[in-house]
């Protein structure tokens, strides 16, 4: 018991976690500002592992790890453009259109990989991103600890999540994105530029889910292996909403994933009598109760899913 | 000729869709410096080529009937269930663990027990989400996903823990000679599951076609606020759609330990749970067409491999086939677009 305990308040295990929520809240933004557009997103599972391999892939090509966001950002755009022309131009639907890419994108790259490293498991080694250590922040005891040495999409996130929620909440922009996500005829009828906003929202999604992406493969590791977004598209749309479609919520929720997750990779290394399979199913119970428990209290924007016709 | 093209419309944008695929397939072929035709020819050829290539399709085909009826199911009351995988891994377990403490039954009432006991178990797992669904709202995408997570690996715990054979593979013992459904070609493993399968799509059409129960489902998926309206309980009719979906896409485990391997082996599927998907959104969500769309897939799956041996092309083009499908699929004025021109 003595150990668990341990486990859960060491610093290390909220250290760790903040490593691992960069790929979710990246991805879980891009939740929010698709959503809000009125854009349900399923396919932040594809953008994520497109971003991934991009990130790769421009490091690969260049030996510059910072290349390799900027292909992952590009990448990212792309796909956030492709899918708001699926859903919004062609008026697919929205949840199939995202499983739909996400099926697509992982064949892709799983494709792309073999083509160019000729192997299915893993890509070759690229440049990853060094750490930066922030002077003064670094020397100061648990903070120092908990941020004073993190690779810059680390500190990125930090920016983005702010960043997000005064453009959301506190820009002329914002405004007139929440309430396309509410009623898109009323925005419509306001004189709001609908498929602008929407498209912007979609494609800046896409770019988050790129710089998430990207970190997965180029900060936590240097190299891309098959489908290594492993479900956290999923799990960063529920975090959206868990978070309550907005980004500081959004960065709360995926940081509690992040935790769970931390906390069941010390404690299989405990080797304690829980089996650990056990241990790893953890985070995805989690991930059912919060969202079970979050949409009893929360409302989704009113017009997610639907589908508008404007004559403009 | 108007008239015509009314009648066939659903059709030709499904077959539109397929060709469309193929198309930006070969695009992506021909850009990674292979033979388009090489490709397709082998991926025919390993598919349709000879009578062991057809068995082998067909064999492929079979998980797919049911993982694709799943989807289909669970689309007719409004709710995407993309946890097929996770409730197939389920079925396979509890048919294979059935097997060995009913062996001692006669095989008209073995067969049909286990199949009802796998069904059951794929059943249990779609009633989580269906019930958190209809309970709280929660997506079930999200919810499905992680059941399937948690299906494999609960099923890889006690397997490990409990049911495991001697030796280095993880895999249950052998199920009994009769419990095993019997060959329709020799050595072809394709078995009599491809009856059960053909049986299980007649039932749903005519349950959703002729069934009080079944037009009430549909009521729901068309119109959830015009149902309530309409006296039908709503949530209630969600859950038991999420039950039925299991209970069809545990069937594809129980017939795959049944027919193809005999035992229950932890990671079995290449992903038949996901592929289904493909297959519902291709049919329609109608169960004749699942049907037509599984044997597409099946081909595919099984063509796939021989590309990848002789032509030596990556068989995730299967994959990538697959989503292109979903993605035009889902888009019909894109197609409509396109046939304008």
């Amino acid at each position: 018991m003595q150990e668990i305990l341990e486990v859960i308040f060491n610093i290390n295990t909220f250290s760790a976690a903040i490593r691992i929520s960069v790929p979710l809240v990246f991805a879980a933004i891009g939740g929010v500002f698709s959503e809000r557009a009125g854009i349900i997103n399923l396919g932040l599972e594809g953008m994520l592992l497109t971003g991934a391999f991009a990130g790769v892939l421009g490091s690969y090509l260049t030996g510059n790890p910072y290349i390799g966001i900027l292909f992952a950002i590009m990448a990212g755009a792309f796909i956030g453009f492709i899918f708001a022309l699926f859903t919004i131009k062609f008026e697919a639907n929205h949840v199939v259109a995202g499983v739909g890419l996400n099926i697509l994108m992982l064949g892709i790259t799983t494709w792309l990989m073999q083509i160019l490293w000729g192997s299915r498991g893993t890509s070759v080694n690229v440049t990853g991103l060094g750490e930066i250590t922030i002077p003064i922040l670094s020397s100061i005891p648990i903070l120092g600890k908990l941020f004073g040495s993190h690779n810059i999409l680390v500190y990125v996130m930090f920016i983005i999540v702010i960043f997000s929620w005064i453009i959301l909440f506190k820009t002329p922009f914002g405004l007139r994105l929440r309430v396309v996500g509410e009623n898109q005829e009323a925005a419509d009828t306001l004189g709001i530029k609908l498929r602008k906003i929407q498209y912007t929202s979609l494609i800046f999604s896409g770019v988050l889910c790129g710089l998430g992406g990207a970190y997965l493969s180029l900060g936590q590791l240097n190299w891309f292996s098959m489908n290594m977004s492993a479900g956290r598209g999923y799990m960063a749309l529920a975090a959206n909403i868990f978070g309550g479609w907005n980004p500081l919520g959004a960065f709360g929720a995926s940081y509690l994933f992040a935790y769970t997750d931390a906390l069941q990779m010390r404690m299989q290394a405990l080797n304690l009598n829980v089996p650990n399979e056990i241990i790893q199913m953890i985070p995805y119970i989690l991930t059912i109760l919060v969202l079970a428990g979050a949409m009893i209290r929360s409302r989704p924007p009113a017009g997610l899913g639907k589908h508008y016709k404007t004559n403009r | 000729m108007i008239k015509i093209f009314k009648k066939y419309e659903n059709s030709i944008y499904s077959f539109t869709a397929i060709l469309l695929a193929f198309l930006v397939g070969s695009i992506l072929i021909h850009l990674s410096g292979f033979s388009v035709i090489k490709a397709y020819s082998a991926l025919f050829d390993g598919a349709f080529g000879n009578v062991f290539n057809l068995t082998q399709t067909l064999m492929n085909t079979i998980p797919l009937i049911f993982t694709g009826l799943a989807v289909a199911i669970g689309f007719k009351s409004g709710l995407f269930n993309i946890g097929g995988e996770g409730q197939m891994y389920l079925g396979a377990f509890a048919t294979a663990i059935a097997t060995i403490y009913l062996s001692f039954l006669p095989v008209y009432i073995l067969i049909p027990l286990v199949l009802i006991i796998g069904g059951l178990a794929g059943s249990a797992w779609g009633f989580v989400p269906g019930y958190l669904k209809a309970k709280t709202g929660a997506h079930e995408v999200v919810t499905t996903i992680m059941m399937n997570y948690i299906g494999i690996l609960i099923t890889s715990y006690l397997l490990l823990k409990y049911f495991k054979e001697e030796g280095p593979i993880p895999q249950t013992a052998l199920i009994p000679e009769s419990a095993r459904l019997p060959e329709l070609v020799e050595y072809s493993r394709l078995t009599w599951a491809i009856f059960i399968a053909v049986f299980v799509i007649i039932i749903i059409d005519i349950f959703f076609k002729r069934t009080e129960l079944g037009y009430k489902i549909q009521t729901v998926g068309e119109n959830r606020s015009a149902a309530e309206y309409a006296g039908i309980n709503s949530n209630k009719m969600m859950v038991l759609s999420m039950m039925i979906s299991g209970f069809v896409a545990g069937l594809a485990g129980s017939t795959i330990v049944m027919g193809v391997l005999h035992r229950f082996i932890t990671n079995f599927s290449p992903g038949y749970g996901f592929t289904g998907i493909a297959v519902a959104v291709l049919g329609k969500n109608k169960p004749w067409g699942v049907l037509f769309a599984a044997i597409l897939f099946g081909a595919l799956q099984t063509g796939g491999i021989t590309m990848q041996l002789f032509a030596k092309i990556p068989m995730d083009l299967i994959v990538i086939i697959q989503g292109l499908v979903i993605l035009f699929v889902a888009a019909p004025i894109l197609i409509k677009k396109l046939l304008r021109k």
